[in-house]
């Protein structure tokens, strides 16, 4: 039943179908059956306290989330915190010290291959073969995963066009810019259709027009195929792409929730004044208003609810001069502030390189 | 499997006999869904919407099979073809892994047949080590071939093969051939010089030598990527490569007759695995010469086990038999390796 359900993409778009009101017609008699392998299939990730421990460090240290099918779910960061780590027990190239995890359906232990002929791979790190060309790359892949070679061409065709290299395709990879690789295995991660799309860091070292060309094509393809993407990313920008983010930490997640709901839970816009005594302006500021600020990037930073309406109060009340005075909406670098009380370009300077080097020697 | 057969939902197929994803040809009847790529259109038994037909943004979907004998078989051929391929565009490689068969056939070869016309027996010394000289070729060609996967480590592509959902085995299996066939390609260049040497071209001699220095190459791949399985560093592989194969060509009886020689030598060529790829090619060489019984029997005695001619197809085995062992073992390797 199980692999009925799984190897049947058309009834993974049956949940959608069901909600469509204008498809009434869509419920015939075989409803209850295709609801049944649509619940199956509602998760296209799922996991259960998982973890990773390596000799002296616990990179992951008991996760448990449910990636939707057809969603983008995003794992963010900052590096060290296990995203890597947990990308890699879920693509099979790492096994889990304890839990469990399901990937598009099959165990990630026990049903090896099977979580492998549905997933799509792009690693941080290249793995295309530079001495041939972009055509052989994809040609090998396409034999390795066992595409029925009547479909090879035009597959290929199809993801090297979405890339933007099929007037490429027989140059060698060694002649392509770190951009086009990275589109390259993006498009050889899609060759074979899979069920889920793992892309571990995919614009990291990328200059920001690529970067935002990789990111046009994450969008397309979430509206063209029946895939789910998940993603890792320690950029805060890109993560405001994913439908659902997971704030991950120190081997835990911290949070789990839409970008837009995540920083509604900050629920406070960041006010930032220049003053010409900032401790007198803190003291102020507790004793009128009851705020609790702090110095953060050479200015006095506090948040308040409804920033803009705070601020005429502020110029009234606060009974010091204000050189200069900034709102901002909350991001979600707020949001990680908020909940760890760092900024993520605080926490990668830490320590965490360690942890990340020896997951980096240990899992490759 | 019936249901995993894989089609394209290609729009231009009208397939109106189309069944809601419970009934029997659930899988097959889901994916034909027409033009359903862009919208992500359900297949549950919903009416065609033909206009879709034809949309610009039709997927042509794969589904990738279970594990099947000929899934596995397509992997190796993969595998196999691509060593071809590196091998094809690498030029200078065929040409550096020529260099060293030339300098002993041609320089050490001439210059020092004059020092050993006298025991020679009126043979030209570049005749007699030329059996030799064709495993050489064989064998630097196989150990670098072997040492391309230690490449693929370094700049990840190993682990795009790693990642695939097929065996292990087919990796090996197909690398390994890959190995053997590129290495015996380079055999076929120096089979060429045989007239040079004053080997005569004879088929029944091309096709044994052929097929010799394939079973070489093959043993040679497979010691190299058990090898490989271990080392990662190039450096390091380079080294244990080179400590492993001078030796193994100095004591297998390549640059001399293997009869009469002192125990010491005697019993380390006995041990030699080249010995058994050297000594059945030195044979076929010399069964196409028309020379003296007196140089047959100084230059070719054939190797003994304690006074047992071992015969010619008992020496490929045990080529053979080794070659495997060590596949074996590199499978048994790569198949723990996460």
């Amino acid at each position: 039943m199980s692999e009925l359900a799984t190897s049947t993409p058309g009834s993974a778009a049956v949940p959608r179908a069901a909600q469509d009101p204008g498809r009434g017609g869509a419920r015939t008699s075989a409803a209850p059956r295709a609801a049944r392998a649509g619940d199956e299939l509602a998760a296209a990730v799922s996991v259960d306290g998982l973890v990773k421990r390596y000799a002296e460090v616990e990179a992951v240290r008991g996760i448990d989330f449910e990636v939707a099918a057809g969603e983008i779910f995003g794992f963010l960061g900052p590096n060290g915190a296990g995203k890597s780590t947990t990308i890699n027990m879920l693509c099979t190239l790492v096994r889990p010290s304890g839990g469990s995890a399901l990937v598009a359906g099959h165990d990630v232990v026990s049903e090896r291959d099977e979580v492998r002929r549905n997933i799509g791979l792009v690693f941080q790190d290249t793995t295309l073969d530079g001495y041939l060309s972009a055509e052989q790359n994809l040609r090998l892949h396409a034999e390795l995963y066992g595409v029925p070679r009547e479909l090879v061409g035009e597959r290929m065709r199809q993801v090297l066009e979405m890339v933007g290299l099929w007037e490429r395709r027989e140059s060698l990879v060694n002649t392509f810019s770190g951009g086009m690789k990275r589109r390259l295995e993006i498009a050889r991660g899609l060759l074979h259709s899979p069920r889920v799309l793992f892309l571990d860091e995919p614009t990291v070292g990328l200059d920001p027009q690529t970067r935002s060309m990789i990111w046009r094509y994450i969008r397309e393809l979430k509206a063209r195929e029946d895939i789910t993407i998940f993603l890792t990313t320690h950029y805060m920008d890109e993560a405001e792409y994913c439908e659902r983010i997971a704030i991950m930490d120190h081997g835990r997640i911290i949070v789990l929730d839409t970008p837009e709901a995540l920083k509604a839970k900050v629920g406070r816009d960041r006010v930032q004044i220049q003053t010409d005594d900032d401790g007198a302006a803190i003291a102020a500021l507790r004793e009128r208003f009851g705020i609790e600020a702090t110095v953060a990037e050479g200015a006095v930073t506090f948040g308040v609810p409804e920033g803009e309406q705070f601020v005429p109060r502020l110029f009234a009340e606060l009974g010091l001069p204000i050189r200069s005075v900034s709102v901002a909406r909350p991001s979600l670098d707020d949001v990680f502030m908020a909940h760890t009380g760092t900024t993520i370009r605080d926490a990668e300077s830490t320590s965490t390189d360690r942890l990340r080097n020896v997951a980096r020697m240990m899992g490759r | 499997m019936a249901t995993r057969t894989t089609r394209a939902r290609s729009g231009s197929a009208p397939a109106t006999s189309e069944s809601a994803p419970g009934a029997g040809a659930a899988g097959a009847a889901g994916e034909s869904a027409a033009g359903a790529g862009a919208a992500g259109e359900s297949a549950a038994g919903a009416p065609h919407d033909l206009t879709r037909t034809g949309a610009p943004h039709e997927i042509a979907r794969v589904r990738v099979p279970t594990r099947t004998v000929r899934g596995e078989l397509r992997a190796i051929k993969v595998v196999w073809k691509r060593e071809l391929i590196r091998f094809s565009r690498d030029r200078l490689r065929i040409l550096t892994s020529l260099m060293q068969p030339f300098l002993f056939l041609f320089v050490l070869g001439t210059g020092l047949s004059r020092l050993a016309s006298a025991g020679t027996h009126g043979v030209n010394l570049r005749t007699f080590v030329y059996p030799g000289v064709l495993c050489m070729a064989v064998m630097f060609t196989a150990m670098f071939s072997a040492a391309s996967l230690v490449w693929d480590r370094e700049f990840g592509f190993l682990r795009e093969m790693m990642v695939a959902p097929v065996r292990r085995s087919s990796l090996v299996l197909g690398k390994c051939f890959g190995g053997a066939t590129v290495a015996g390609f380079q055999g076929v260049i120096v089979l060429c010089l045989a007239g040079l040497v004053g080997v005569p071209y004879a088929a029944t001699l091309i096709l044994e030598v052929f097929a010799l220095q394939l079973l070489l190459a093959f043993a040679i791949t497979a010691f190299g990527v058990m090898v490989a399985a271990r080392i990662t560093q190039m450096q390091s592989f380079m080294a244990l490569m080179q400590m492993a194969i001078m030796p193994m060509y100095f004591l297998s009886g390549a640059l001399f007759p293997v009869s009469g020689l002192p125990q010491w030598l005697s019993i380390l060529n006995r041990l030699d695995p080249l010995t058994y790829a050297v000594d059945p090619m030195r044979r076929a060489v010399f069964a196409h010469l028309n020379i003296s019984a007196a140089a047959r029997h100084a230059l070719d005695p054939g190797v003994t086990w304690w006074s047992w001619q071992v015969p010619g197809l008992v020496e490929a085995a045990v080529v053979g038999l080794l070659g495997l062992a060590m596949l074996t073992v590199a499978i048994v390797q790569f198949s723990r390796a996460e």
